[in-house]
């Protein structure tokens, strides 16, 4: 992270984060600049993250089913990173640059105070999503008694102290499987009024003070316990790096790095390294392979941990992000065709989009274990799903859209940030 | 970019179609249902002593360490460690004695069923160990790098005491797949297999291939116990053509 430090310490961030933007296409073609002070146009989103975003949503649906021939359309199968990656990313991008610039306008406190109202929603939509799963559980404990599965069905047993757990749930310590995305969000999101303001002082130092914490939190082994024994999926004080990347890259890194990020050495290395992991990744499934895979190797490459997210992973991404930025122009036309519309619908509409996929996936599973498990069903219900977050998000649009006609002209500016602020 | 992904999804599919071998030879009995792709009956770590305890013509004693998911309640006679000896009686030689004992371990993590090996060993001696460990691990949620540690020692210890050892993980349950979260102790249980060069028997893909290909249907809310028998002869089956498979048993000790 040597790079050079075209803008003063001193920039504001609104500032900054208006050529951020246009600093990703820049890497090509450098535009004029932007006038020192101006704020980015208000109702002009950076599409790309938003479709990229709607694209981890979809494939973190189809992730949570269970495996079927549409799982190996997504990316963890072709890589060490997957949609999680992605999502973190965006997230931290886009918070820093909606409430950076809300900082910038209306100050420390209020901005602060806003992340909290954020933080609020997402704590919200968790406990809602507990409480869906609860009702399967049990309704999976009462109903499923095949003599094969009478060890699995050892996890009902937190069932039997429902004081214990369902406390426990409420300080986000008890997580049941897919339910670990919303509590690392709501950490992070928890401290990014002190990222925002240590990035408007300065925003390498913050970056460096990240990957700082990143490199003591694999040396000595920090973790967030949870309930009953062990730690949290994702541990927050490792996968925070992606976040505050995501917010550097907001607020002026992008347009920094952009002479790295057009550089052919850049491409090709990112290249070769993808083109590694897919190799890897195809060992995994192609067992044929792995005697191809030096022993040494694979001792130290073993494991990938998720939960701490891997060096090998965080370059994955990297690597994936800077061909996605040179290859995918922000100007690029197909932005605004019909066929991406979905997809960009659902990634302006995170939080909602991303609860719902996790409550249809839930759904998913039960008509699978219900109804019937073919791999007609199968599909029928990944389709489905993607339709109805589709649909969905479409319809909070519209909402949004119509909330915001008859609304003051003054709100527009407040529920626009909102929308966009990285749910 | 979607070329290459297309590419390789046309790759994976037509290995994953790859026809069925080896089942044929498995046992000539066998019931189609138990086919599965030869790469999940094989494994490039050996099993030196129990091939040199057939050759010399000794005793072959396994001892399986398991789970709950080792036995079908009130049906022991049908679970896979005994349907695993009566194939193994029939393959091997009928001069050669085998012997499958089994040890049950509900409801213990892998460290504390490691904790009990030492005794264990003094007292039984086995050729080969079956450690299938996982399960309850994975659904206490117990940390992965911990439960490496503890599969790691367990079979140092197996391994100290002069056995073989096979690692077995986790049973395919699809019904509890939003539950409990399997893939890093199925990883784990990889890497300590790889780390000491031990065989491992992949049962949870086996059984997620049978349910994938319609042989089983493992989402099946049925409170009988034939299905559990079926499958568990299957896994019977197919352990026993692993074992033979990765003590290198030469066909003419078979008696096919």
């Amino acid at each position: 992270m040597t790079i050079a430090d075209q803008v003063t310490g001193s920039t504001i961030a609104g500032t900054a984060g208006a050529k951020a933007v246009e600093a990703k296409s820049a890497g090509v073609k450098p535009r004029a600049a932007a006038p020192a002070i101006s704020l980015p146009a208000i109702g002009e989103r950076e599409l790309r993250l938003d479709l990229f975003r709607g694209l981890a949503l979809w494939l973190i649906f189809i992730d949570h089913l269970p495996p079927s021939l549409l799982t190996w359309f997504t990316i963890r199968n072709y890589g060490f990173s997957d949609a999680t990656e992605i999502f973190i990313f965006i997230s931290g991008y886009t918070a820093a640059f909606v409430y950076g610039r809300a900082m910038l306008e209306s100050g420390i406190v209020i901005a602060t105070a806003r992340i909290m109202r954020r933080v609020w929603q997402i704590y919200v939509a968790h406990v809602f999503l507990f409480t869906i799963f609860l009702a399967e559980i049990s309704y999976v404990a009462t109903s499923f008694e095949n003599p094969l599965y009478t060890e699995e069905m050892g996890i009902m047993d937190f069932l039997k102290q429902p004081d214990v757990t369902i406390v426990q749930a409420l300080l986000l310590r008890f997580r049941p499987v897919n339910m670990d995305v919303l509590p690392l969000y709501i950490v992070l999101m928890l401290a990014l009024p002190l990222i925002l303001w240590s990035m408007k002082w300065k925003p390498d130092l913050t970056l460096g003070l990240s990957v700082a914490l990143y490199a003591v939190t694999w040396e000595y082994d920090l973790y967030f316990s949870a309930y009953p024994n062990g730690f949290w999926a994702f541990n927050p004080l490792a996968w925070q790096l992606l976040f505050v990347f995501g917010a550097w890259c907001a607020l002026g890194g992008a347009r920094r790095m952009s002479r790295i990020l057009a550089s052919p050495v850049t491409m090709w290395i990112s290249i070769a390294y993808i083109v590694a992991a897919f190799y890897v990744t195809l060992t995994w499934y192609v067992p044929q392979l792995s005697h191809l895979m030096p022993k040494r190797l694979e001792q130290w490459m073993y494991p990938i941990d998720k939960t701490d997210l891997d060096v090998l992973r965080f370059t994955h991404f990297l690597a994936l992000a800077a061909l996605t930025v040179r290859f995918l122009p922000r100007d690029w036309p197909g932005l605004k065709s019909p066929w991406l519309r979905p997809l960009i619908l659902c990634g302006s509409h995170s939080l909602e989009i991303f609860c719902l996929g996790v409550f249809l996936a839930f759904a998913g599973h039960f008509i699978l274990a219900e109804v019937s498990g073919g791999a007609v069903m199968h599909a029928v219900i990944s389709l489905s799903g993607i339709l109805i977050m589709w649909g969905v998000a479409w319809v909070i649009s519209w909402y949004k859209r119509v909330a915001d006609k008859s609304g003051a002209k003054t709100k527009i500016a407040v529920s626009n940030a909102d929308m966009a602020g990285g749910g | 970019m979607k070329a290459k992904v297309l590419l390789s999804l046309i790759l994976l599919c037509g290995s994953l179609a790859a026809p069925p071998a080896r089942a044929g030879d498995a046992a000539p009995a066998a019931p189609a249902a138990c086919e599965l792709p030869s790469y999940l009956l094989t494994s490039e770590s050996q099993l030196p002593k129990v091939a040199d305890a057939v050759k010399a013509g000794k005793p072959l004693e396994i001892l399986v360490i398991g789970s709950r998911s080792t036995t079908i309640p009130a049906s022991e006679d049908a679970s896979y460690p005994a349907r695993m000896q009566a194939i193994l009686k029939d393959k091997l030689p009928p001069s050669e004695t085998v012997h499958v004992s089994v040890e049950i371990q509900s409801k213990k993590t892998a460290e504390e069923a490691a904790a009990s090996f030492v005794k264990l060993m003094e007292a039984k001696a086995p050729t080969l160990v079956i450690w299938q460990t996982g399960t309850v691990d994975a659904i206490r949620a117990i940390d992965p790098d911990d439960f490496r540690g503890a599969v790691t020692e367990g079979v140092t210890v197996l391994q100290k005491a002069g056995a073989d050892v096979v690692l077995m993980n986790l049973q395919y349950s699809p019904r509890t797949e939003t539950m409990i979260s399997v893939p890093p102790y199925l990883d784990n249980m990889r890497v300590v297999a790889q780390e000491h060069d031990i065989p491992l028997f992949d049962r949870f893909a086996i059984m997620r291939q049978w349910n994938d290909q319609g042989q089983f249907d493992l989402f099946s809310p049925s409170r009988g116990p034939e299905l559990a028998k079926q499958v568990h002869d299957c896994l019977g089956r197919a352990l026993a053509q692993f074992v033979i498979d990765a003590a290198h048993l030469e066909p003419a000790q078979q008696q096919n």
